[in-house]
């Protein structure tokens, strides 16, 4: 027997979309929402959009004020720095560095970590305390510490750096993953999986995964915040990104020595970073109660 | 023959310690009964008699350390666990903690027709579809999520949810429990005739003595993982034996008149 329909206006949205309704209701989350995509664009596209070569050095043009300087020129958006190279153009290359690296950590540290943290959660006994605590000695040493011993060891360098903040980031999320599943593994419907003649690996990917969002999304968050950070100051210290390069925090240091004649080679990268900083926490915080709400009401 | 055949069955629940030696926390049974297809079996008890303990031995969440377990003549242990999967389903006592709030409620009901048919996509949606209609829901109902519903329609989905395999057997524990009177008649109503239409067999646990005399057709006492008398419902509620069961009826008895008067 057919059924007939009821409610043919009436149409029945995705999770994807629940969580899209809740998030919208909060419109500072919306305006972070934004910045961020702005920068995930400028962090994509910046050969497109950056007007010079980051590297690039004009002898005529050093240390030019931003546009909105009496004495700026439009051709410098935000002017040029000792070096005499376009700060707009590192500007935009400096947010590939800093805030693309550090969604590459998160996502690799997210991976890990919660593979790790599934392992432990899944299985029983010291094979589970094993898995659980063997990254744990790595959370005693603050990441810049670990971050020196590395490039001790391998020199300075970027790609060095990024081995020691993605290494600090892991033990986070295997603690995080395996409370997480530990808590859910002793719910009933997670029992009644079980009846269903579910395996391990079915239960974890079908009746646990869901329910993860919200606590992925807070870990993520922290870990995006605290990895720029990282980035950024170990360039700062000369310990990650070097000289030429247009990171952020290598970008402050260089500006440090000529902050009272060119107060601006200081202030864009710093704003740029205080502004990425806040949207992803903006998001993050948005994004989490809309999916807690999206399973309220 | 009979569906469900139980010989004594018993369970020792231990607390193992690097320390110490093994503590025994509980001891089940021995329990035996059995019982045939479209009867009702229910299991009486006070809190921690091991009513729960029991249920979770039949749908094999424990092993036991003794006895077995036949259904249909078969003894059922761990090499056939899928059989009872398919013919073996449980309700939970608490409904709202045995749904999963992350997934609507037609991939909850998907997932025991994934794990244990061989239906394709199309014809597991409309399995889905007939059951919800059959327990007295709507097809709508499977974009729902746990939280749209009232206590009683979670009720209808944790019924559908075990009736979907076309089970031979349903293992409710306390599944009226949380539900308020009228939705609680509505409910078993529904239960005795689905039961009459499929010819379930029904194994029924709780505390309320005027749902248990309305809808069983043998009972089981328990108290302390013990079994303290056993038989048809009418025997027991008539003629109780144990003086335990004589406090149980004669107080179920006072409730009644109460009512009546």
């Amino acid at each position: 027997m057919p059924q007939p329909s009821l409610y043919q206006e009436e149409h029945h949205p995705s999770p994807l979309q629940y969580t899209w309704m809740e998030f919208k209701k909060n419109h500072i989350a919306v305006a972070g929402f934004f910045c961020f995509t702005f920068f995930l664009i400028i962090t994509i596209f910046c050969p497109l959009l950056a007007p010079f070569d980051p590297n690039m050095q004009q002898i005529g043009d050093l240390l030019i004020p931003p546009s909105w300087y009496p004495n700026g020129g439009i051709s410098h958006l935000f002017g040029t720095d000792a070096l005499g190279r376009d700060l707009l153009s590192r500007i935009i290359y400096g947010c590939r560095m800093t805030f693309g690296i550090s969604i590459l950590l998160v996502i690799v540290a997210m991976l890990l970590g919660v593979g790790l943290g599934a392992l432990a959660g899944m299985s029983k006994g010291f094979r589970s305390s094993f898995i659980n605590h063997t990254l744990d000695s790595i959370q005693a040493i603050p990441t810049l510490l670990i971050a020196i011993i590395i490039i001790a060891i391998l020199g300075p360098g970027l790609v060095n750096s990024m081995w020691a903040i993605a290494l600090s980031l892991i033990p986070q999320f295997v603690h995080q993953t395996r409370d997480f599943i530990r808590r859910e593994l002793s719910k009933e419907y997670i029992m009644a999986a079980k009846l269903d003649g579910a395996s391990k690996r079915h239960i974890f990917i079908h009746s646990i995964l869901p329910n993860m969002g919200e606590m992925l999304v807070v870990q993520a968050t922290l870990a995006l915040s605290v990895s720029i950070l990282d980035i950024s100051a170990l360039g700062f210290l000369k310990l990650g990104a070097q000289a030429p390069s247009s990171e952020l925090g290598a970008m402050l240091l260089e500006g440090i020595e000529v902050a009272y004649i060119a107060p601006w080679t200081i202030a864009v990268p710093g704003g740029a970073l205080f502004v990425m900083i806040i949207s992803i926490n903006l998001v993050g915080d948005g994004l989490r109660s809309a999916l807690r709400n999206r399973l309220l009401h | 023959m009979d569906l469900i055949e139980v010989e004594d069955l018993t369970f020792q629940n231990t607390i193992k310690s690097m320390w110490s030696k093994k503590k025994i926390t509980f001891d089940l049974g021995p329990v035996s009964f059995n019982f045939k297809a479209g009867e009702t079996l229910a299991i009486v008890g006070n809190n921690g008699s091991g009513k729960s303990l029991l249920a979770k031995l039949l749908v094999g969440l424990e092993t036991p350390k003794s006895g077995k377990i036949f259904m249909n003549g078969v003894e059922l242990n761990k090499s056939n666990i899928n059989v009872r999967c398919l013919d073996i389903r449980m309700i939970f006592q608490n409904t709202n903690e045995s749904l999963n709030p992350g997934l609507t409620l037609g991939t909850i009901l998907e997932e025991p027709l994934r794990l244990n048919t061989k239906l394709n996509a199309q014809e597991r949606i409309s399995l889905i579809e007939h059951t919800l209609r059959q327990v007295g829901l709507m097809t709508e109902h499977r974009f729902f999520y746990r939280h749209m519903l009232s206590d009683g329609q979670r009720q209808r989905i944790a019924l559908a949810r075990a009736l979907i395999l076309n089970p031979k057997v349903i293992v409710a524990d306390e599944p009226f429990a949380a539900l308020d009177p009228s939705v609680r008649s509505q409910a078993v109503n529904l239960l005795m005739k689905l039961q009459r239409d499929l010819g379930l067999g029904f194994i029924f646990i709780s505390q309320n003595l005027g749902i248990v005399r309305h809808i069983s057709d043998k009972v089981i006492i328990m108290k302390d993982g013990k079994v303290i008398e056993s038989g048809k419902t009418d025997v027991i509620f008539n003629w109780p034996k144990d003086e335990y069961t004589k406090k149980l009826v004669d107080s179920h008895q006072a409730l009644v008149n109460r009512q009546n008067n």
